[in-house]
């Protein structure tokens, strides 16, 4: 039967066009975005964060926050990260026989509060970051203090005066680069102490607020949502040319773009490769670079008889491309990277002897009685450029005979396993805790206890590496006192750890932002924890 | 006047066994998933006696049914729990981010039922004509495109080129700090507020996450009510009005459409309960901090006391909208009346 279309029916639809018409070009009023004068928006992935206690925070992007709003006794110079520079500190000094450390702090300070900073505030941060005893404080701890004997040896000698005592006679350069970190950070005792409960020091308020003294503070923290910085008026240095620096979380790297290249957003943190190529040629958008202390690795679990072989190890090292993958995969995010130490740090080598050489790798395989190679896997995160460069290691492995079986995973998940020592191979990154060599030997080059209840779980441990020689150097190059010869005793372990370790080193991340061209004086510091907002202008 | 006890006392019976399982379902999958909770908290860092003693804290040590039972008697007193992501009660977040998806959710639902049922009758109306083969494109590319991709394509086209919306977020920075929030919704709040510039820049971030959530619906609303009209128009009593003489118009909006709209009426609800569980792609593409992202993002944390509230609040608006769809037969239907 056919029915005539009849006039109200068409009526009924263009009242309903209409109406969605005039939803939309209510839209219209915001055509020219731009973001005030006086603040700075920054599109960055920060659903990392999950608390703001210096003495509990341990994420990249709280670094940042922390970095920005809180005091420490001493910085490193981000210019030249091998240079200590005064924070708070007006002098410091270490005893002749190396244990007793000694600081004195500039006169007059006071936090954002408005509450006067004095001795008692430092001695309070740092005893308090011990006994709370949360993920960073082994920093601190591993200068020998406990929750029971902190507050002896770290003791105010006078209203500006503090002392600490270490256990053993530490590098110096060791120790006052710890204390450069989040977890030395000095909180407004008074303040803090105020909103304790039961005991806990200020740690449930505190995860949520902000009681420091650096040039920016913390106004608000949604999660997954914004971080606001505002100008610190009562900073003791130069002020913030900003008043505002809003952090809005962004996951997509497509949108973050977006809001960049509309003007919505004036730098953007985590850009693809491609995003950062397609951006080149916009003249409203330049980028900032710095290589920062995180390097990729492929591992190899040597529970795994046939990963445990030193050919089979040292035949990996031969099965990367490594020239592809800094053309491709990593160009502008990352160097190709064969040692331990990250550039930057003390001792690191610059030495890459590994190129893609699949003959010298199948005789090696060979050598080890797998001529035919063998079956493993590997477990994946999804992210990129990890899930490319997996892939691209899978490809370049077959070709040696080595069928490896790529297990995808979220990065929660893939760790839990890595963690359990139950991988074949893993993929994996590894960013500095501090800013000395020490963090990444400790945990690369150091295996104190092989066993499967071992109290220290390093990544050697993860991969079930048992290096008792190795161990022993890397507990020597953290005592020894002369610079230049503990430079050496690195460049020492890096030799041996290239040649032998179940550890494919592939590169050093370099980190990338990228942002309008009236923004000044944007630098990415090489931790997390040494990008500067408060020396931004725009 | 006992019946209706009755039914009464076994609707709430049915309603808390819903809850239960959907607690428990969710509890167990959440403990089971191979993701250690205590590595959210402590970091990859920390050391092995600052995660025992979280994994203690956190009561992860003790049987899971044990674990249940604590969270069971916790939430009966009010207590969700905290989420260790955010270091906020559960509820708190919810309430902050349940608002951006419900505003989202109910301009998708206006856009997708407002445009889709009409659509719909008139696909039916004119079978197999231009609109019928438009609805089924529409459908199709509904059913099939990304939503991720589209909602791209939606800020590169609307956004980046035309200038027509704001980008992603729910308001300008501008507004951020002058805005008071009281509700949690935008624009009541700037509505409340009488500050109409604010107003229309929440409506610009709105409009387009929204339009294309609508549109997603509006896929599904159309071709369901073209099937159901087709279905009514197919019956004797539209037969019996034509015969009658009673007008097109009259025979279509008022006797098949009424008809039809008994079993629409459900599928607008689900419709609507599916964009109020908050749509994860759409979230992340648009940088909307909803309560989709929110639990996603808690799960692959194995955040559980955040995916548990976030489950409560999903089913609650399920079990509620559909009781309202109930509630809409019963005034839609008069043969349900007299049961």
């Amino acid at each position: 039967m056919k029915i005539s279309t009849p006039p109200f029916t068409r009526r009924m639809l263009g009242v309903a066009t209409a109406s969605a018409i005039m939803l939309s070009l209510g839209g219209m009023t915001s055509a020219l975005a731009a973001t005030p004068k006086d603040t700075l928006v920054v599109a960055w992935a920060i659903d990392d964060i999950i608390t703001m206690d210096p003495g509990e925070s341990f994420e990249i992007s709280a670094g940042e926050i922390m970095g920005n709003s809180y005091d420490r006794l001493m910085r490193y110079d981000v210019n030249d990260p091998s240079k200590l520079v005064a924070d708070i500190a007006k002098s410091w000094s270490v005893s002749a026989d190396g244990k007793t450390y000694s600081f004195e702090l500039k006169p007059g300070l006071k936090f954002a509060s408005g509450n006067p900073m004095s001795a008692e505030d430092v001695v309070f941060s740092l005893q308090r970051a011990v006994i709370l005893d949360k993920t960073p404080a082994f920093i601190l701890t591993q200068f020998g203090f406990t929750k029971d004997n902190v507050k002896d040896k770290i003791k105010q000698t006078g209203p500006l005066t503090l002392t600490m005592e270490t256990d053993k006679s530490y590098a110096p350069t060791f120790v006052y680069n710890c204390l450069t970190a989040n977890v030395a950070a000095i909180i407004d005792k008074k303040l803090v102490m105020s909103k304790e409960t039961a005991g806990d020091m200020g740690y449930g308020w505190l995860k949520t607020n902000y009681a420091g003294s650096g040039p920016m503070k913390v106004r608000e923290w949604r999660a997954n949502e914004i971080v606001a910085l505002e100008r610190n008026d009562n900073y003791y240095g130069e002020k913030s040319k900003l008043v505002r620096v809003i952090y809005r979380h962004v996951k997509e790297a497509a949108t973050q773009r977006l809001l960049l290249e509309k003007g919505d957003a004036d730098i953007a943190r985590n850009l693809s490769p491609q995003d950062l190529a397609a951006l080149a040629s916009n003249k409203d958008i330049k980028t900032t670079a710095t290589p920062k202390g995180t390097v990729y690795y492929f591992s190899l679990n040597q529970k795994n008889p046939n990963l445990a072989k030193p050919e089979v190890r040292e035949a990996f090292k031969w099965l990367v491309d490594y020239g592809a993958i800094g053309d491709t995969l990593i160009k502008n995010i990352g160097v190709i990277h064969q040692n331990f130490l990250p550039v930057g740090l003390l001792g690191a080598s610059t030495v890459n002897p590994y190129k893609l050489d699949v003959d010298k790798a199948k005789a090696l395989l060979a050598k080890a009685g797998l001529p035919n190679g063998f079956k493993v896997t590997m477990d994946m995160r999804t992210t990129q450029p990890v899930q490319g460069i997996s892939e691209a290691f899978q490809q370049t492995a077959k070709r040696a005979g080595i069928d490896i079986e790529i297990i995808p995973g979220d990065g929660k998940q893939t760790l839990t396993k890595y963690r359990a020592r139950t991988h074949d191979i893993y993929i994996g990154q590894w960013g500095a805790d501090y800013w000395d060599p020490h963090t990444n030997a400790d945990t690369f080059a150091r295996n104190p206890n092989n066993a499967d209840d071992a109290k220290s779980k390093p990544l050697a441990w993860r991969n079930s590496w048992d290096i008792p020689e190795l161990t022993k150097k890397a507990d020597a190059a953290v005592l020894e006192r002369d610079a230049s010869k503990r430079k050496a005793m690195y460049e020492d372990m890096q030799a041996d750890f290239r040649k032998n370790s179940p550890f494919v080193m592939l590169f050093q991340q370099i980190e990338v932002a990228a942002m309008r061209s009236d923004v000044q004086g944007l630098k990415i510091g090489p931790t997390s924890d040494s990008t500067y907002m408060f020396k931004v202008s725009k | 006047m006992q019946r209706a006890f009755k039914s009464v006392g076994s609707f709430l019976l049915v309603i808390l066994l819903t809850y239960l399982g959907l607690l428990a379902v969710t509890f167990f999958i959440g403990r089971v998933i191979p993701i250690d909770p205590v590595l959210a908290i402590v970091g990859d860092r920390a050391p092995e006696h600052v995660i025992a003693r979280v994994r203690e804290e956190l009561g992860l040590n003790k049987p899971l049914w044990e674990q249940f039972y604590i969270y069971l008697s916790k939430v009966l007193q009010g207590d969700f729990g905290t989420s260790v992501l955010t270091s906020n009660p559960v509820m708190q977040d919810i309430r902050r981010t349940f608002p951006a998806t419900i505003e989202l959710a109910t301009l998708g639902i206006i856009i997708g039922a407002g445009i889709g049922v009409p659509l719909g009758v008139w696909a039916a109306v004119r079978r197999g004509g231009l609109v019928d083969q438009v609805v089924r494109v529409m459908g199709l590319i509904g059913y099939s495109v990304p939503i991720f991709w589209l909602g791209l394509m939606g800020l590169v086209l609307f956004y980046a080129r035309l200038g027509w919306v704001s980008g992603p977020g729910r308001i300008d920075v501008t507004y951020e700090y002058t805005l008071t929030t009281v509700t949690g919704f935008l624009l009541l709040d700037a509505a409340r507020a009488g500050q109409w510039d604010a107003f229309g820049n929440v409506l610009s971030h709105l409009i387009l996450p929204a339009s294309l959530l609508g549109y997603f619906s509006l896929a599904y609303i159309s071709r369901m009510t073209r099937s159901f009209m087709l279905n009514e128009l197919a019956q004797e009593y539209v037969i019996a009005a034509r015969a009658k003489g009673l007008s097109e118009t009259r025979i279509i909006w008022r006797h098949a459409l009424r008809n039809a709209m008994v079993p629409l009426v459900t599928v607008v609800a689900l419709s609507y309960a599916g964009l109020l569980e908050g749509s994860v792609l759409t979230e992340t593409v648009f940088a909307w901090p909803g309560l989709g992202l929110y639990i996603t993002n808690s799960l692959q944390n194995a955040d559980m006391n955040a995916v548990l509230g976030g489950t409560i609040i999903v089913g609650s608006v399920f079990i509620g909208l559909n009781l309202l769809s109930d509630l809409l037969y019963r005034l839609l239907d008069p043969r349900t009346k007299q049961r």
